[in-house]
């Protein structure tokens, strides 16, 4: 146990410093361009640099540095702390970009991967259906080979995004004849054309953070096709062994509680501090001890995957630990907030501009059942956990067979 | 950075597990539970000549010089294993010494608990529920002159005299195996910390009905016996505390996992409607939910244990909610633990019990979760 980085780490951590000391915010001429053309500008010095993209072969844009965790968590670190763009986020860079590393051709990953790691390319995920969520295998969308194009037909829904993207990675059942994840393709379908209706989604907190995606006589290059006919299950289920954040999905539970204290102590009731409360604090407290260990079951991930360690079950409750700590936060906010419990968190004027104060809580409470169902409901994540990580059967009834 | 255990901790626990696995499976914790004996001095001469008494005793008074990590381990190991014994006991009167003791009461003392020539054990609690050294007001005897103490104390301090005597009155509860112990650390308002041997005059044990068989309590009386200040013990007294909470804490995760491993097996094999009970969903995530509860708290412990060692500053907070986690999460598992066996959890003969009840000791012993949540908040400024 060891909880300094040691010496050749600080150094490069000395020598990170000095690099975002020199370029951001950006310096001479590149301070006049406007924002987005200079974190661009500086995005590619910091690539130069190794520093962002390392997972990504040069040839594609990347740094191609070999993995190591600790670097890794040093950038991040240091980059927020000098509040400097990160690499970009999305769906695109964390999910599409590992997959055609993997698995696209050389075609495919020269037409992809730099623009999305730019954000020129913005992507959506064609995964659920209405009547495929958690069994998502059984999807039903239809892509039929006609010529030199598929042919598209179905219906997506809880798609991020699928109003700015551009283009979408789609899971479609091309082989009727085959079974359930036997006639699965994994398709790449540009969004800006007539066979593409996109519909958001207003949730119950006002936001519109998802959509419904039809998709009638929709096209795509017969060659817009990750891996072969029929093994777009697989695909979509190319995990990548890069730099792990286990440290970064933790600290957002923690700054969730810091913020929460923050509240309670600035809140009043009785012309007193809510956090005077004895019932408060013990419930603070009590989720404080679930915050922390869930940051130190971070670290300790952080570290096996350093060393190339299985850190074992506990990687599979991450997203259970996360969802609960949010139940927990939400709920105490409520309390927290005393009558503003019944405020409405949506502005009644406009759709989707971001509450302050009680009404922030007020979101979150909402928000946080979102987030909770988003990449997999509990039930199904306790499946996993039961399964994968403690050898029980498998569910007795589930039906592994049948595209139906 | 490094959060990790190193391979010669992996080595502490497996040794200790597989010793623990062949020496005391849960036949014989059972057979020690219905005795009443509740002590196994064989098991335990066992574990000293594993050099377990003395994890954490400095190599020049004989012990293994480890940290309190490396006792947390040990514990957490032990308690996963349901292990009879004073280890506890003994380990938190060694590190008494260790904090506060002068160097002749080092000497006298360190080596011989170190083999597990003497045993020790602590007096933490004052009648009252008083556990935390702020709440105790039992000082030492006005005839032995309280007020000559705090000269002799300066003394101490200035000319590295190192014993003063005086006497104490007054009844200790819940003192480990105190009736085996040849030494016993007794908390005491003032100076903190005070050394009373078991065979001295006006020390008596009356045993109390502890509902963890395999780790007994007893009263202690003390009717002007004799004792030995320990000069550091002022300091020192918090930071036992701190140890002793994390101990807990690392018990109450041995003791909860076990728990979940337990159901996990026994869900494998029970069978109802032709298949075994694990196939169905409900008890599925019961048992997921069980072990979700428990196994984050790894990090927890490793981290208050590791404060402890190395980030003072932050070992008495740390310690704190460790403590109170832990053994929160550990009841509700043990209770899930007899739901998730049905019927047979709730008998006698079901094992289950042996955990259930390790569990009640560790939440319970140096004061309930809901009071050192209540100070985690204060020592934020909350």
């Amino acid at each position: 146990m060891d909880l300094s980085y040691g010496k050749e780490y600080e150094e490069f951590r000395v020598e990170l410093r000095s690099f975002l000391e020199s370029s951001w915010p950006p310096k001479g001429d590149a301070a006049e361009l406007p924002k987005a053309e200079g974190a661009k500008r500086f995005r590619q010095q910091a690539i130069e640099r190794g520093y962002l993209y390392r997972s990504v072969p040069k040839q594609y844009g990347g740094s191609e540095q070999e993995p190591d965790a600790v670097r890794g968590q040093i950038i991040r670190e240091e980059f927020s702390r000098a509040h400097a763009p990160m690499e970009m986020r999305g769906i695109g860079m964390m999910m599409l970009v590992p997959t055609l590393l993997e698995r696209g051709e050389e075609w495919q990953k020269q037409k992809f991967i730099p623009g999305t790691m730019s954000g020129d390319i913005v992507w959506c995920q064609g995964y659920s259906e209405p009547g495929s969520g958690s069994d998502l295998a059984s999807l039903q969308t239809r892509a039929e080979l006609t010529g030199d194009e598929w042919l598209i037909n179905g219906q997506k829904i809880w798609t991020t995004g699928a109003q700015r993207a551009q283009w979408m990675f789609c899971l479609c059942r091309t082989e009727p004849e085959e079974p359930k994840h036997g006639g699965i393709s994994y398709l790449l379908i540009p969004m800006d054309q007539d066979g593409i209706e996109v519909i958001p989604l207003k949730q119950m907190n006002g936001g519109a953070d998802f959509n419904q995606v039809f998709l009638t006589d929709a096209r795509t290059p017969a060659d817009h096709i990750v891996g072969k006919r029929g093994e777009g299950w697989s695909v979509s289920r190319t995990t990548l062994k890069h730099e792990r954040n286990s440290i970064g999905a933790a600290a957002q539970a923690v700054m969730m509680f810091e913020g929460l204290v923050r509240f309670a102590q600035q809140a009043k009731r009785d012309g007193r501090p809510v956090i005077e409360d004895p019932l408060i604090r013990e419930r603070l407290l009590s989720l404080e001890g679930y915050v922390r260990a869930h940051e130190y079951s971070g670290m300790r991930q952080f570290t096996k995957n350093a060393k190339g360690e299985d850190p074992g079950v506990i990687t599979l409750m991450n997203k259970i630990n996360s969802t609960n700590i949010g139940h927990m936060v939400s709920k105490l906010a409520l309390d927290i907030m005393g009558d503003d419990g019944m405020l409405d968190p949506v502005p009644r004027d406009e759709m989707g501009t971001i509450p302050s104060g009680s009404r922030m809580w007020l979101s979150q409470y909402m928000y946080s059942l979102g987030i909770a169902t988003a990449g997999g409901t509990a039930n199904i994540q306790k499946n996993v956990i039961g399964e994968r990580g403690y050898g029980l059967p498998r569910d007795y009834y589930a039906n592994r067979s049948s595209g139906k | 950075m490094n959060f990790d255990i190193s391979e010669e901790q992996e080595l502490l626990q497996e040794t200790i597990r597989q010793y623990v696995d062949n020496e005391c499976p849960a036949t014989r914790i059972r057979e020690l539970f219905d005795s009443g004996e509740g002590w196994d001095p064989t098991f335990w001469k066992g574990l000293v000549e594993m050099g377990v008494a003395g994890l954490v005793v400095p190599e020049e008074y004989g012990g293994a010089g480890l940290e309190l990590l490396d006792l947390a381990l040990a514990c957490e190991t032990l308690g996963y294993g349901g292990a009879p014994g004073p280890f506890f006991g003994h380990s938190l009167a060694c590190l008494a010494l260790m904090l506060g003791g002068s160097e002749a009461q080092k000497k006298k003392w360190l080596p011989r608990l170190a083999v597990g020539e003497a045993l020790g054990s602590v007096a933490l609690c004052e009648e009252g529920g008083a556990w935390q050294p702020e709440a105790w007001h039992s000082g030492v005897d006005d005839s032995t002159g309280a007020a000559a103490l705090g000269e002799a104390r300066s003394t101490w301090e200035s000319e590295g005299q190192d014993i003063a005597s005086a006497a104490l009155s007054g009844t200790r509860p819940f003192v480990p195996h105190a009736s085996r112990a040849d030494l016993i650390v007794v908390g005491t308002a003032g100076p903190g910390l005070a050394l009373v041997e078991r065979e001295g005059a006006g020390v008596e044990c009356e045993a109390y009905a502890g509902v963890d068989r395999v780790r007994p309590l007893d009263t202690l009386t003390l009717k002007g016996a004799g004792c030995e200040v320990l000069p550091g013990g002022a300091e020192a007294a918090p930071r036992l505390r701190d140890a002793g909470l994390i101990l807990l804490a690392a018990d109450a995760f041995g003791s909860g996992r076990r728990l979940v491993d337990m159901c996990v097996e026994y869900a494998k094999q029970r069978e109802q409607f032709g298949v075994t009970i694990g196939h169905f969903q409900a008890l599925k995530h019961q048992l997921v939910s069980m072990a979700v509860e428990m196994e984050p708290g790894r990090g927890l412990f490793w981290y208050a244990a590791h404060a402890f060692d190395h980030i003072q500053d932050e070992a008495p907070r740390t310690a704190a909610l460790a403590k109170a986690h832990i053994c929160d999460r550990a009841m509700q598992v043990s209770r899930d633990a007899v739901e998730a066996h049905g019927g047979i959890g709730f008998t006698w003969e079901c094992d289950v019990q042996l955990w259930f009840k390790r569990v009640m000791f560790d939440r319970t012993f140096l004061g309930r979760p809901a009071l050192h949540r209540e100070r985690a908040a204060q020592m934020a400024g909350w």
